[in-house]
């Protein structure tokens, strides 16, 4: 017990909590601009599982991971496209596209991995990212090492969260986008294009999803394997509900979450009785117990899940 | 030179014909888009599909492998047809199927001195309320709470494995061999093989009765009724007097029942104990099953046969064309996908404008 | 004079339909032009041809003299035209300011709300049209709504306005408002289209009057050219003969009776203030209003659907209160919703499913679990006869039926329980001439019958025909109780806008 309580084993979790964060952060915030302009994306889980092995590819193959990061950004536009080809142009289910895409993701990432790789007995490794100190910031004792050592994708994670919540809620198009989820009608009435902007916002979506899932095989990992994402995807969905669709609520809903996560970790190199399982589920189950309580005062966008046809 | 203009308006009905046709051209499809990505990985796609069908049918022990993957998938595909049908988006099957062999292999390795046909008969039974009872929490948090079924569902299906990976870790690891994974369940608990020299097994009775009952629940029964009418439109049915709670809740039950029987299959009838991998996504493949069949009981067990087909296919076609068998995911992928977009065909048609 | 905007051979098919049929109309500078037709027309139609919304199958636009293509709004608001339409395009948790700006070029990429609410409150001075600008409009009422929509037109430096029923949810007060805003537009040299049902208003405020008729342009007029009647008959095609009942005479016990009924709506606010009221049976009872004074809770708490939040019904003598729908089905009351696709029918499933599904689970449709499809498809038939039921067969899904077919079907699945007790909601809403007909004359069958009868209804002329006594609901309160004429069309509408039946000759 007395392990818990040292400071090393305490700033170590929270710079965990706040590693284990970034995708969340990011892939969320993706999911919030796709559900403020009414459409929910299931694809995220697929997304980021492509994302993580496209960035794996990438970098395996050219040394560059910062190419590996945009590649696996490109990606998830690419997805995002065929998402909006079905959810908007084609006006169908959201919730089955979403899962087709993550079903045509998924499988198509182990069928890449696999013809590409084969079945090596050593499997290929890439050199991750290193965690970035910021000079001076880091040294302060406590906070540095938790806030200022950390990876680059982790920095630009908290900053995406006011630059999101700055295009949302100050520039005209996050206006027009908000309106296209709450009342396409009446933007439609107004000249607004509902399909543009629902595919701009999808995008963008698409953009940061593949882009969180680099994280996984670049940085928090070095290498590619079938349970990288890990269901993250769909915690990824509850915390848009439990964030309110608002971006400054996505990072505290995110820190909660990594921070779960990283202390099932630490609490498996303990040696802690209770089987790590149970501590890897404490998202789901607390996932649940949020939608709940969420939802009687859930205020979602009221276009969320509605196709657009004009006459 | 002006082209034709082209009208979308909505069908007043949909011929016979074209239902059938829809799901068919589906396939045909989502094989043109996997043929691009197998050109892509130079390889001959003309040479892999021949041997899927070849692999799963060609040969008999094929053929009898064939079954044994249908068997679950009937199970999985009728579990989310019935749930769909009351709009109850069931995409726990997977967990659901989970639970179901979880109890199943719990109540086999008691080894209890019964007969065998009774000790089937506790499975199923067991294995069926395991389901039901998981399947039936999302489904009172929609009725009751009006929480998203698609995402509670989805959640329960991560819960439900970490839980059957902890347990299999710990307290059920098999002492002798240290991997995590059962022990053997009792001999008289296991389902009878059906045909000799194969693994078909007892479950493929137990899937063909189950569509069956679905078949008669859905179309004769006033609960039937109840739970095509809350699926069709659930505040009219509200008005008109039905109890949509009662009705959302019971689906959800079955449901999840129907689609534990298939991890009950899989452990009585094929592996004998569980494993971490006892399934590897027939939950999930049950909702493309059930949207390819159109949510009918009958066109579940045509739609279950074909990806049995390819399932298991793809393995035979990796050996010999060194296509690595993940193919089979990406060609449920496409298919969920072109299926998608066909339903659209299915609302709406397109014609000139004169 | 030139016209601002000229419409020549306009025709528009939807499948099954010519909703417009070779309509010619023109829009002038400064004067209000109406155009005038029953519900379905063809007057939505055409101005949402205009505003880009609808694709024109055939026929011209000119805008100041110019051949133009509206294929979006976009167009049209380019080309200085503005619609407000009849159910508000406005996003509900934005404020008045943003929903205003929304979507205009102008604004650039940051948005400068300081700026524009100077602006809007300049528009707001000009035109007297006063709106708090922070407000968001959840929290506005119809009127404030509706001057928000106003404003974003003329934000936009429209020059032709479209209203559609503008005022089908304003009190006569909030409607007066609007025709004196509409005035001073008018004399600032703008041209405006008021698409209207109401006669009496078409009279008083238009310089033209442009009637439509099944898609096709009637005959254009002036109100100095012509009277009500006239115009009635223009609208209609003939001597408009309404079925008027004569007051019942076998009025007998008590039914229904309501005490005290508080009751919320949807947003929270309680819309239902302290409500309570009789019905008899052999009598019709027509509940008169303004839609949006609590007509729909009443609907929803007698029907079942909601749970009052205070008082209490009873029925023949026993207490009701908050029963649910099965329940009040049962002790024989009948529903005729006002939402009829939404609440009324199960449109995907087929019309003999339709007609039990309030009684499948008694005998002879079932027996232990299972339903007994011979009987009811026996069952449906026969009622499909009596009522005269239009249709193929009824194994079809019901959606296939036309609008007064499936209410005749609601109908037929009411009366032939043989209810004593009806509460029938807009039950003639967007039916034609026929069909309208055909379900008062049941109606009042049904009261001859010794049923006693809840007629909710927007239309007064529906109301003020077929009720025995009236009931006035203002903001959820009573206003009032009238026998059959009792009292003259005036004085109701006056308690329909907030005059209690005790203050009625202080105001006249």
């Amino acid at each position: 017990m007395k392990e818990f309580l040292t400071a090393g084993f305490l700033i170590g979790l929270l710079s965990a909590t706040l590693r284990m964060a970034t995708p969340l952060i990011i892939a969320t915030l993706g999911e919030t601009f796709s559900e403020r302009s009414g459409v929910l994306n299931l694809g995220i889980e697929g997304t980021m599982l492509l994302g993580s092995l496209v960035a794996f590819l990438v970098a395996y193959r050219t040394n560059n991971l910062w190419l590996g990061v945009f590649s696996a950004g490109f990606s998830g536009i690419l997805l995002s496209l065929l998402m909006a080809f079905f959810t908007v142009t084609l006006g169908v289910s959201q919730h089955v596209s979403g899962l087709g895409i993550t079903i045509f993701a998924s499988g198509l990432s182990l069928f890449i991995y696999r013809q590409v790789i084969g079945s090596p007995s050593i499997p290929p490794t890439v050199t991750t990212f290193k965690t970035v100190a910021v000079p001076l910031l880091s040294k302060i004792p406590i906070i540095g090492p938790i806030l200022f050592d950390q990876y680059a994708l982790t920095y630009i994670a908290i900053l995406l969260v006011p630059i999101c919540g700055y295009i949302l809620f100050k520039t005209n198009f996050g206006l027009s986008l908000r309106a296209v989820g709450e009342n396409p009608e009446s933007a439609d009435a107004l000249g607004i294009n509902v399909y543009k902007t629902r595919y701009v916002s999808l995008m963008i979506a698409g953009f940061l999803m593949g882009i969180a899932g680099s994280f996984f095989t670049l940085a928090y990992f070095n290498m590619f394997l079938y349970g990288i994402v890990g269901g993250r995807g769909w915690v990824c969905i509850a915390l848009v509900i439990f964030a309110n669709w608002i971006p400054s609520k996505v990072l505290l809903g995110a820190l909660l979450f990594g921070g779960v996560d990283a202390l099932q970790l630490r609490l498996q190199a303990i040696g802690f009785n209770i089987p790590y399982q149970f501590f890897l589920m404490m998202p789901y189950v607390l996932t649940i117990i949020v939608l709940v309580i969420v939802a009687r005062r859930a205020s979602y966008p009221s276009a969320l899940l509605k196709p657009y046809r004009r006459e | 030179m002006k082209l034709p203009k082209f009208v979308v308006e909505k069908r007043s009905h949909l011929p016979v014909w074209l239902r059938v046709l829809l799901p068919v051209f589906a396939i045909l499809l989502s094989f043109i888009f996997t043929s691009i990505i197998i050109l892509f990985a130079k390889k001959n796609p003309i040479s892999a599909f021949y041997n899927i069908f070849y692999g799963a049918l060609g040969t008999r022990l094929g053929l009898m492998e064939t079954i044994v993957k249908t068997t679950p998938l009937i199970l999985t595909g009728v579990a989310v047809s019935l749930a769909f049908t009351g709009k109850f988006w069931n995409i726990g099957a997977e967990g659901q199927l989970y639970a179901g062999a979880f109890a199943a292999t719990w109540v086999g390795i008691m080894k209890l001195p019964l007969p065998s046909p009774l000790y089937i008969l506790l499975e199923i039974a067991v294995g069926f309320i395991a389901g039901a009872l998981w399947g039936v929490i999302p489904g009172i948090l929609k009725a009751k709470y009006k929480v998203d079924d698609v995402v509670t569902t989805l959640l329960m299906n991560s819960i439900m494995i970490y839980l059957v990976t902890a347990v299999l870790e710990g307290t059920w690891r098999d002492p002798v061999t240290s991997w995590p994974q059962s022990i053997m369940i009792a001999t008289n608990a296991e389902f009878p093989k059906l045909i000799a020299r194969s693994r078909v097994h007892f479950g493929i009775v137990v899937a063909l009765v189950a569509i069956a009952l679905v078949y008669i629940l859905l179309k004769y029964t006033k609960l039937g009724f109840e739970i095509r009418a809350t699926g069709s439109k659930s505040e009219a049915a509200h008005f008109l007097g039905i109890n949509t709670t009662k009705t959302i809740i019971l689906t959800a039950l079955i449901s999840g029942g129907l689609a534990a029987l298939a991890g009950v299959g899989e452990v009585a009838g094929l592996h004998y104990h569980l494993t971490e991998n006892i399934s590897p996504g027939y939950g999930y493949t049950g909702i493309i099953i059930a949207m390819l069949a159109g949510l009918n009981p009958i066109a579940v067990v045509l739609a279950s046969f074909f990806f049995g087909i390819i399932i298991t296919g793809a393995q035979y076609m990796s050996r010999i064309t060194g296509i690595t068998s993940f193919i089979a995911d990406v060609v449920q992928g496409v298919i969920l996908l072109t299926m998608l977009g066909m339903l659209l065909l299915q609302e709406y048609r397109i014609r000139r404008a004169k | 004079m030139e016209a601002v905007v000229s419409m020549r051979g306009i025709k528009k098919v939807f499948p099954g339909v010519i909703a417009n049929d070779n309509v010619n109309f023109d829009a002038y500078r400064g004067e209000i032009v109406a155009l005038l037709g029953e519900n379905g027309a063809g007057k939505t139609t055409l101005m949402k041809m205009l505003y880009g919304m609808y694709s024109k199958t055939e026929g011209d636009i000119f805008v100041r003299g110019k051949k133009v293509e509206i294929s979006s709004p976009k167009d049209a608001i380019d080309l200085g035209i503005g619609m407000i339409h009849q159910h508000f395009t406005l996003v509900n948790p934005f404020t008045v300011i943003e929903n205003i700006i929304l979507g205009m070029k102008e604004n650039g990429i940051i948005l400068k709300l300081d700026d524009a609410k100077r602006k809007v409150q300049d528009y707001m001075k000009r035109y007297q049209l006063y709106v708090d600008p922070d407000s968001k409009i959840f929290q506005l009422s119809v009127g404030e709504k509706q001057r928000v929509e106003i404003l974003k037109v003329l934000f936009r430096n429209a020059d032709v306005l479209i209203l559609d029923e503008a005022t089908a949810v304003l009190t006569p007060q909030e409607a007066e408002n609007l025709f004196k805003t509409l005035k001073i537009l008018k004399d600032e040299g703008k041209s405006i289209i008021f698409i209207s049902h109401k006669l009496y208003e078409v009279f008083e405020i238009s310089d033209r009057i442009v009637v439509l008729r099944n898609g096709k342009v009637i005959g254009e007029t002036s109100p100095t050219e012509t009277n009500i009647k006239e115009l009635a008959k223009m609208m209609v095609g003939k001597e408009v003969i309404d079925i008027v009942s004569e007051k019942s005479k076998k009025v007998g016990n008590l039914i229904i009776k309501v005490e005290d009924l508080f009751a919320t709506s949807k947003r929270g606010h309680m819309a239902i203030n302290g409500i309570s009221f009789e019905v008899k049976s052999g009598e019709i009872l027509g509940v008169a209003g303004v839609s949006g004074n609590g007509q729909k809770e009443l609907e929803d708490v007698i029907s079942g659907i909601k749970k009052p939040h205070s008082g209490a019904i009873y029925f023949n003598g026993q207490n009701i209160t908050g029963s649910s729908p099965k329940n009040i089905i049962d002790f024989g009351i009948g529903r005729i919703p006002e939402d009829r696709m939404e609440s009324g029918i199960i449109g995907e499933i087929p019309i003999y499913e339709n007609i039990v599904v309030e009684c499948y689970d008694s005998k002879p449709f079932c027996n232990a679990f299972f339903l007994n499809y011979r009987e009811i498809c026996k069952y449906a038939e026969s009622l499909t006869s009596e009522f005269d039921i239009r249709t193929p067969s009824v194994n079809f899904p019901l959606r296939t039926l036309s609008g007064g077919n499936i209410q005749k079907a609601i109908l037929a699945r009411v009366l032939s329980r043989e209810p004593r007790f009806i509460i029938a909601s807009q039950p003639t809403r967007g039916l034609d001439v026929g069909a309208t007909q055909y379900i008062h004359s049941k109606l009042i069958e049904a009261r001859e019958r010794g049923c006693g009868i809840l007629l909710i209804s927007e239309d007064l002329d529906e109301i003020l025909n077929l009720s025995d006594r009236i009931m006035v609901l203002y903001n959820g309160k009573v206003m009032g109780f009238a026998d059959k004429s009792e009292l003259s069309r005036e004085e109701i509408g006056l308690m329909m806008t907030g005059t209690k039946k005790e203050a009625l000759n202080e105001v006249a």
